[in-house]
């Protein structure tokens, strides 16, 4: 693709779990304004994969580069650091708290004496929501008493709020009905043209067909390729996807 | 009808659990004033009830804590025990020797000595269970055991007597409470701490443009706060001194005594660290990283730690804050009593329990306040103290704590069902 330094460039990464590799030396990268699809059955390592660069595991061979340099990634508040920001398949929201709690969690707004400013949390999710969910209105609900869309916009408007550069959107419409997986679309397109990076989970071809600009498949925890979605048929990403085959020889190196 | 009362307790922006705790205190209070012909609802009984219940209810405001993040703490009983054997040993066998006997240095001695205690033993029993991830059930169920022995090894089973009188003082009694004066400018600086918070947090929300409530509401809010805060400091200072301590108590507070003087408890003591305990708490739970982190553990410990909470110290923290409490109960209790036992705080975990459940405080983690355990403590102590009165066996009173608990929960978990949270 590009000659520009990757945003994200994910070399060489293994992870084992008592014995099983979840993910065998599996290298991915992502541009500036790039959406990358990663395909591939259930367990076959996606969601491994990108949990070590949001920095819930910690791989055990390989090494990340952020824009160029080499990153230290033990924990999710390093990642945060790194402007890596993830929606999470499960949302990882904390259903007994309301929206505001959840969005700024581990980041609270803080008075000048050190205590929790709610109501400025409150304000800033009004506007934040405003945005990507103008119906949402239960502010002071916990999320438990949520709709799947309102909950996803909740887990969106999380990553989006703190600046992300590297987004990370775990199978985002799995949960959702058609007008609502047409908002996560429309948001998709809307960061990429702010030059914000994306890695898209789906086990959905035609969200990856749609919505990215390459795809890299995985299979029993090792990459089969990566594609540029326009150079290929969606029966070749399945052909990738079920038989781990390649479609092309000039096997692509972005 | 039924409407309108709903409408009018959502506009006053009252918790409805609150009110129906409230609610189930008032009806076992009338209750028992019926069945005891007038003998229950007394200034009397009411400042006993308030000193009985301080210990357990100080206790329960950290179980919160602890329950809220899915864990459980069994060990409370016997490390009061242990806390409380310590300090009377240190105020009675060693500061003397040291300070010199009736030192006035003793009691904060030994009260600092006390809270240290319990956070640094709270601490250890947390690490243990966040860090080497022992259940907490097994840890503290292990805590129960040694420092019940441990106890027993401090003075190897004597009782320990006479506390030091002013350490006394914070277990409550005739001497051991603000006076008449001191606990009405308590109750006016209470009420006007409510009024000015309830005003700033209407003018907050009105800054960031959110729909306020009503005036009349604040109104209201501002009305019950005021009125509950001064009721309860007026039935305190309406407990006269009886005839045999009023020369001492005259003395301590630096009065004349003449038959004509008038002398009453006011507000205890352990009540009013009770009360400190209970705000102090509260703010943390509602205004603080700290309880927001929580609660958000409670709720989901996998988004916690994805938000890069650390789960694993957080539990240190909380089992620390816990046993710290813990070290002021056993202030309280044992300077109640002016004697340690080997007894002291036997069973007292379940009683601390019982009180932060019975509030509201739910098992699976994520939900429950301060001031529920408080209040059920207050309940749990109500029952106790009314049963005795009306002649109910012992045997018998434990098996209706028993029952209650079960179909507190119960109604709970029914609430909980119907409001979906």
């Amino acid at each position: 693709m590009t000659t520009k330094t990757p945003l994200v460039e994910m070399k060489n990464i293994s992870i084992a779990f008592g014995g099983v590799k979840a993910v065998d030396d599996v290298s991915v990268d992502l541009h500036e304004g790039e959406v990358v699809g990663l395909l591939g059955h259930n367990g076959a390592g996606k969601s491994t994969l990108i949990k070590i660069l949001s920095g819930a595991y910690h791989a055990n061979a390989g090494e990340i580069y952020i824009s160029g340099e080499k990153a230290h990634i033990a924990n999710p508040r390093d990642a945060r650091n790194y402007n890596i920001e993830t929606i999470y398949q499960t949302l990882a929201l904390a259903d007994n708290l309301d929206a505001a709690s959840n969005l700024f969690l581990g980041r609270e707004i803080v008075t000048n004496v050190g205590t929790v400013d709610d109501d400025a949390m409150e304000a800033e999710t009004r506007k934040i929501m405003g945005r990507l969910n103008p119906n949402f209105e239960k502010f002071s609900s916990p999320v438990s008493a949520l709709s799947g869309g309102q909950r996803q916009s909740v887990a969106i408007a999380r990553a989006v709020y703190f600046n992300a550069k590297i987004l990370i959107m775990d199978e985002p419409t799995a949960a959702l009905g058609p007008h609502e997986t047409q908002m996560v679309s429309e948001l998709i397109q809307q960061l990429k043209s702010e030059g914000i990076g994306i890695f898209l989970i789906s086990h959905d071809i035609h969200d990856v067909m749609d919505l990215c600009d390459r795809a890299s498949v995985m299979k029993n925890g090792k990459l089969v390729g990566t594609v540029n979605v326009d150079e290929v048929t969606d029966d070749d990403l399945l052909g990738m996807i079920i038989l781990g085959k390649h479609p092309h020889e000039n096997k692509e190196d972005a | 009808m039924k409407d309108s009362a709903k409408k009018f307790v959502s506009n006053v922006g009252i918790d409805p659990r609150l009110l129906g705790m409230i609610g189930a205190l008032v009806v076992l209070w009338v209750v028992f004033d019926l069945w005891t012909g007038g003998r229950f609802l007394t200034p009397r009984n009411l400042f006993n009830i308030s000193v009985q219940t301080s210990s357990v209810a100080i206790m329960a405001t950290g179980m919160v804590f602890v329950i809220v993040t899915r864990h459980i703490d069994l060990s409370v009983g016997s490390l009061l025990g242990f806390i409380g054997m310590s300090v009377a040993a240190l105020q009675v066998h060693v500061l003397p020797d040291i300070v010199g006997l009736g030192h006035w240095s003793i009691w904060i001695i030994a009260s600092v000595a006390a809270v240290l205690m319990g956070l640094v033993i709270g601490a250890a029993q947390g690490w243990v269970i966040g860090y080497l991830t022992v259940p907490a059930f097994i840890v503290t169920l292990g805590g129960l055991l040694i420092y019940r022995g441990a106890m027993w090894w401090v003075t190897e089973g004597q009782t320990v007597s006479p506390l030091d009188p002013n350490f006394k003082l914070l277990g409550g009694g005739a001497e051991g409470t603000l006076g008449e004066t001191l606990s009405w400018a308590f109750g006016l600086f209470a009420s006007f701490a409510a009024v000015v918070l309830i005003i700033l947090s209407r003018r907050r929300k009105a800054n960031h443009g959110f729909v306020v409530k009503p005036v009349w509401a604040e109104g209201v809010l501002i009305a019950l706060a005021v009125g509950l805060i001064m009721g309860f400091v007026w039935t305190l200072n309406s407990y006269p001194i009886a005839k045999g301590a009023r020369a001492r108590v005259a003395e301590a507070r630096g009065l004349e005594l003449t038959d004509t003087l008038s002398l009453n408890h006011g507000v205890a003591i352990p009540v009013v660290i009770l009360l400190l305990v209970t705000v102090a708490m509260t703010i943390v739970s509602k205004r603080t990283r700290f309880g927001r982190y929580i609660y958000a553990t409670g709720g989901n410990p996998e988004a916690a730690e994805l938000s890069g909470i650390n789960t694993r110290m957080l539990t240190v923290k909380v089992f620390a804050l816990m046993g710290a409490l813990t070290g002021i109960s056993a202030v309280v209790a044992s300077a109640r009593l002016g004697s340690v036992d080997v007894g002291l705080g036997t069973l007292d975990e379940l009683r601390v329990i019982a009180a932060a459940v019975i509030g509201g405080t739910a098992l699976a983690g994520g939900f429950g306040t301060i001031y529920g355990a408080v209040i059920g403590a207050a309940i749990m102590q109500t029952l106790q103290s009314g049963m005795a009165s009306v002649g109910v066996d012992a045997p018998l009173q434990n098996m209706v704590v028993g029952f209650v608990l079960v179909v507190a929960v119960w109604i709970d978990i029914v609430y909980r069902r119907k409001v979906g949270v």
